[in-house]
């Protein structure tokens, strides 16, 4: 346990419903280590995203503890969270990935600049083995989904994040695209040695990953 | 059909109750303030009517005697038929100060000259009660002068709502006995003689005749102050449509979708139109109603000041407040729905316009191209162009009045396109991811915010211009009056006889005596005055001179040559070096002096000059300059000694200090609508923000996963709001500076006929540009702390379907 890059413990996070509190997690125990991939399954509802939004230090959990090179992120403040978000995790997410009033190369280079580890080469190969090369100049708007993830993919990586969450990354893709989407992310994430935990409805998708938690009520099943 | 589509257009406003109030509430506040300044405006002309119209003013000429007219010459001119009215004019101490008494035959006067009683019939016209005429009598006094004599050893006081304060009319029996005097004081002739009635020369030899003094000059001095008002109240109401276009705009834009959908399911076009219209018929006269309630309230706040102004300068008493007229809440009611038919006009003919197949994704609200802002360039371009060659190439008010708004229209249009340029080279200058994304987000944001802008730009530009129309407009008149009151006492005495005995007791205990001669003339085929000037330092060191040749003074001094009025010059296009006739004598032109609030042409000759050209002239008004400190006892002794009524003896010194101090409150109602008006802008840009703070999640959330705080974002968001606000003040100071120059050289010369010299007054820009940040700043708060409180979960909702 002690090697793992994260070490979730306990972990329990409930939402405010109409008759008091919905509980979504409700003690989840895993670790993932550096270099290794893992998929999240399961159904609407069974707290798939909140797991990844809590481990990403979007979202504060109610109770246990969330480890990351061994910080605790529970105990950590709104700075301390953003500062994780921007030094060492970075999450993909199904849509709205961009920023939009900045032009591909920009978005790139955005968090990699924001985490002070921009290197201007590594951007650039990135942009070519993404195929984005015709398309730095270019805004979100101006591109179609896959080219959007595919943006959203460099940027995570330029980054060289310890941990990449990727939340149903390929949701909105059709399957050609989605498989190639894939394909990259997961041969980018090896080369830069980082960790993977993939949120999918996708058993395809699933099946492409080392590891594979499904979630069912809050729990693992 | 119809009720069923009627309730899904509604429907949207149920799911959106804050667009639906910055709808109301910008067409409320955009036609309170335009029906407020018609309600002060209408209610001061009205006032202006009363002083006008007061008792004397209709009158064809007064009949004045040296010592007052004899009873007896009253009684013998109304027995040859004359129809004449006596006004016994006196002070009366009190323990509560003076008291101007004035006692007028209630039988003789013309209907509707008393103003009427709070109580009973007298006056107006009505039966005069017999407690007024019969001892003791009646006292008709204001409320406030009521109050303020209250346990005086007076006469029972009636309250007249009409009369001016501090003063008291009474039967002129009355009256004599209060004042210790037999005669009538003057004599009004109403007019003219029945046929075969002896001349008035020969029933009664000893009376000077002459005309009733005109009260118009600073009435016309207020028509510009009033056409500051009603410019004022057309601006903010134009802002205030920037917040209903933006409202509008954005409702119609949301609804696209539905408005296909309807289309598809059967309404015609004509329908959907018909309904949309009458929605926004209905919207509109509910904001309507309720703005010219506001308007009334505004304007009962505002009055008082208005009221202060009318008061020191004519006399007249509007502290009764306003009277609302029916067509004044008709015309308010029409120009919001008005206003809303023209800021909902683009959008109903885009929907009118909507292909029903065309893809039914809602475009970008409000998202400029570069296009669509070259577009608007060029708009702005082609206004100025307009402007330019309506200044160019007519004259006129109506042109003055086309380069005001070309001007304005074309700065609110220009202003996105400039915002464009300047944040395109800001961002060049950005270091760091943070900085680079703040100018690109900054630029993204601009359309959403320019209408908001646009609405700020027009406010800090009238503030400014106004502004500085009306500070150059005080000095100015500060000026005309050092000009006009030089002289610390001016006496108008019965009579050239008493004129000299008045001139021969003042003489010792003053510096000097300036005596004011003038007559009617034809000047330039247009009825005006020549005025004989003495050769005095108190001339030739404060007169302010529009254009002046070599020598100016002594020139005029020597009866070699004439100033002329700024009217006159500009009428007739004669400045220095021109020559005017003047009963044969081709007078050269040495000079040109400003004469505001005159509206006829008037000539200044030497005083030898005068009196060698018109000695039938009358010699009876002169001015005294003497020390200041002796100048209450002077005018006391002459009073007393000669008996004259106190307006004969004016003080013009604390005339000078009330007039100004008048004026100042007069600002007040100017300072109040800058404000309000900056009120509104600051208004359109938190309903603007708070507008796309709902489309500003999916762009900002990135960010915020990407590692940004949420307060940090939010302080972002007041920078970013600031920023704008300082840009957009930069660019309205020019604006500004060009329509107070146009108000000022432009439509003053066209209304009136004299020009007011501009002054800057950069410390009042500098407590507008503090005003226009606190503004923008304090709209940008709320959308700000709702950013920096929003649950992480609600921006996860950005990326994910799901939980």
């Amino acid at each position: 346990m002690s090697s793992a890059l994260l070490s979730v413990t306990n972990l329990s996070k409930s939402y405010d419903g109409a008759g008091g509190p919905v509980p979504v997690l409700r003690g989840i125990d895993f670790d993932l280590a550096a270099g290794r991939t893992l998929a999240l399954t399961g159904e609407s509802g069974s707290g798939k995203s909140t797991l990844l939004h809590v481990v990403g230090g979007l979202d504060t959990p109610d109770a246990g503890s969330v480890l990351i090179d061994g910080t605790d992120i529970a105990a950590l403040d709104d700075s301390g969270r953003a500062r994780l978000r921007r030094e060492t995790v970075a999450v993909v997410f199904q849509q709205f990935n961009l920023i939009p009033s900045l032009d591909v190369a920009r978005n790139i280079a955005f968090q990699a600049r924001l985490a002070g580890r921009h290197d201007p080469d590594w951007a650039a190969r990135l942009a070519t083995r993404l195929g984005l090369d015709d398309h730095l100049a270019k805004y979100p708007e101006q591109l179609s989904g896959g080219q959007q993830q595919r943006v959203a993919i460099g940027r995570t990586l330029a980054a060289r994040p310890r941990l990449v969450l990727a939340d149903e990354p390929t949701g909105n893709l059709d399957e050609e695209t989605g498989v190639a989407v894939l394909d990259l992310m997961l041969d980018l994430v090896a080369e830069t040695g980082a960790a993977l935990m993939c949120v999918t409805h996708s058993p395809a998708l699933a099946a492409r990953m080392e590891r594979r938690l499904h979630l069912k009520g809050g729990r693992i099943a | 059909m119809t009720r069923a589509a009627l309730r899904a257009l509604l429907s949207h406003w149920m799911r959106a109750p804050f667009q639906l109030v910055t709808l109301m509430a910008g067409l409320a506040i955009a036609t309170a303030l335009w029906s407020g300044v018609q309600a002060i405006n209408a209610e001061a002309r009205k006032s202006y009517d009363r002083a006008a119209t007061g008792i004397g003013a209709s009158a064809d000429s007064v009949l004045t005697a040296e010592g007052g007219v004899p009873h007896a010459v009253w009684i013998a001119l109304r027995r040859a038929g004359w129809p004449v009215t006596p006004i016994l004019e006196g002070q009366v101490d009190t323990a509560a100060g003076p008291l101007r008494l004035v006692g007028v035959d209630p039988f003789t006067l013309p209907a509707g000259e008393l103003p009427a009683m709070a109580e009973d019939g007298t006056g107006d016209g009505a039966a005069p009660a017999l407690a007024f005429i019969t001892p003791p009598g009646q006292l008709l006094v204001a409320p406030a002068t009521a109050a303020t004599l209250a346990g005086a050893d007076l006469p029972p006081m009636v309250e007249a709502p009409g009369m001016p304060p501090g003063t008291a009319y009474a039967d002129i029996g009355i009256a004599q006995s209060l004042l210790g005097r037999d005669d009538v004081g003057r004599l009004l002739v109403l007019g003219p003689p029945p046929l075969g009635a002896a001349p008035i020369a020969d029933i009664a030899p000893g009376l000077s005749q002459a005309r009733p003094e005109a009260q118009a000059d600073l009435g016309r001095l207020t028509d510009s102050f009033h056409l500051n008002l009603t410019a004022f109240g057309l601006l903010s109401f134009a802002v205030g449509l920037f917040i209903v276009r933006g409202a509008i705009g954005l409702a119609f834009e949301q609804r696209r979708q539905m408005f296909r959908t309807l289309r598809a399911l059967g309404l015609s076009r004509a329908r959907l139109l018909a309904l949309l219209t009458a929605e926004l018929m209905i919207l509109s006269l509910a904001a309507g109603t309720l703005g010219v309630a506001l308007g009334w309230l505004m304007a009962s706040l505002l009055i008082p000041d208005v009221a202060a102004t009318l008061r020191g300068l004519y006399g007249a008493d509007v502290a009764g407040g306003l009277t609302l007229a029916p067509s004044w809440w008709l015309s308010g009611l029409a120009i919001a729905v008005l206003g809303t038919g023209v800021a909902a006009a683009a959008s109903l003919w885009r929907t009118a316009t909507m292909p029903l197949l065309a893809p039914a994704q809602p475009r970008a609200w409000a998202r400029a191209s570069e296009g669509a802002l070259r577009l608007q360039g060029a708009a702005a371009l082609a206004c100025l162009a307009v402007a330019g060659i309506a200044w160019g190439a007519f004259d006129g008010l109506v042109a003055g009045f086309v380069l005001l708004g070309g001007l304005l229209i074309a700065a609110a249009l220009a202003l996105p396109v400039l915002l464009h340029v300047v944040l395109a080279g800001l961002a060049r200058t950005a270091i760091g991811p943070r900085s680079e994304w703040f100018w690109a987000d900054t630029r993204q944001q601009l359309p959403g915010l320019s209408l908001a802008l646009m609405a700020l730009l027009l406010a800090l530009a009238t503030n400014i211009g106004v502004g500085t129309m009306v500070s150059s407009f005080r000095l100015t008149f500060t000026g005309w009056l050092d000009q006009r009151l030089a002289a610390e006492l001016y006496v108008r005495a019965d009579s050239d006889a008493q004129a000299a005995r008045i001139r021969s007791f003042v003489a010792p205990r003053t510096d000097a005596i300036l005596p004011i001669r003038s007559v009617e003339a034809d000047l330039a085929g247009i009825g005006g005055e020549i005025v004989g000037v003495a050769d005095h330092p108190t001339y030739f060191d404060r007169w302010p001179l529009v254009a002046a040749g070599p020598d100016v003074w002594r020139r005029v001094g020597a009866g070699a040559a004439v100033l002329v009025n700024e009217q006159f010059a500009r009428r007739t296009g004669t400045w220095p070096g021109g020559t005017v006739d003047l009963a044969g004598w081709q007078a050269p032109v040495a000079g040109v002096y400003s004469d505001y609030g005159n509206p006829r042409p008037q000539v200044m000759i030497g005083l030898d000059r005068f009196a060698a050209m018109f000695p039938e002239a009358p010699d009876s008004q002169f001015g005294l300059r003497l020390d200041p400190g002796g100048v209450a006892a002077l005018r006391r002794a002459i009073l007393d000694r000669f008996d004259l009524p106190a307006d004969r003896v004016t003080d013009q010194a604390s005339v000078k200090q009330l007039s100004l101090s008048v004026f100042d409150r007069t600002f007040t109602v100017t300072s109040a609508l800058n404000v309000l008006t900056l009120a509104v802008s600051g208004l359109a840009i938190l309903t603007s923000l708070l507008t796309i703070a709902t489309m500003r999640r999916p762009q900002l959330a990135p960010v915020w996963a990407l590692g940004l705080t949420r307060r940090r974002l939010a302080r972002l968001e007041v920078l970013r709001a600031l920023l704008l606000a300082l840009l957009t003040f930069v660019a309205a100071i020019p604006v500004g500076l060009a329509l107070a120059w146009i108000l000022l050289a432009v439509i003053n010369v066209e209304a009136f006929g004299w020009r007011l010299p501009m002054h800057l007054f950069p410390t009042d820009w500098l407590r507008l540009l503090a005003l226009s940040a606190l503004a923008a700043a304090l709209a940008a708060a709320i959308p700000a702390r709702r950013l920096a409180r929003t649950p992480p979960a609600d921006l996860l909702k950005v990326f994910a379907h799901e939980r």
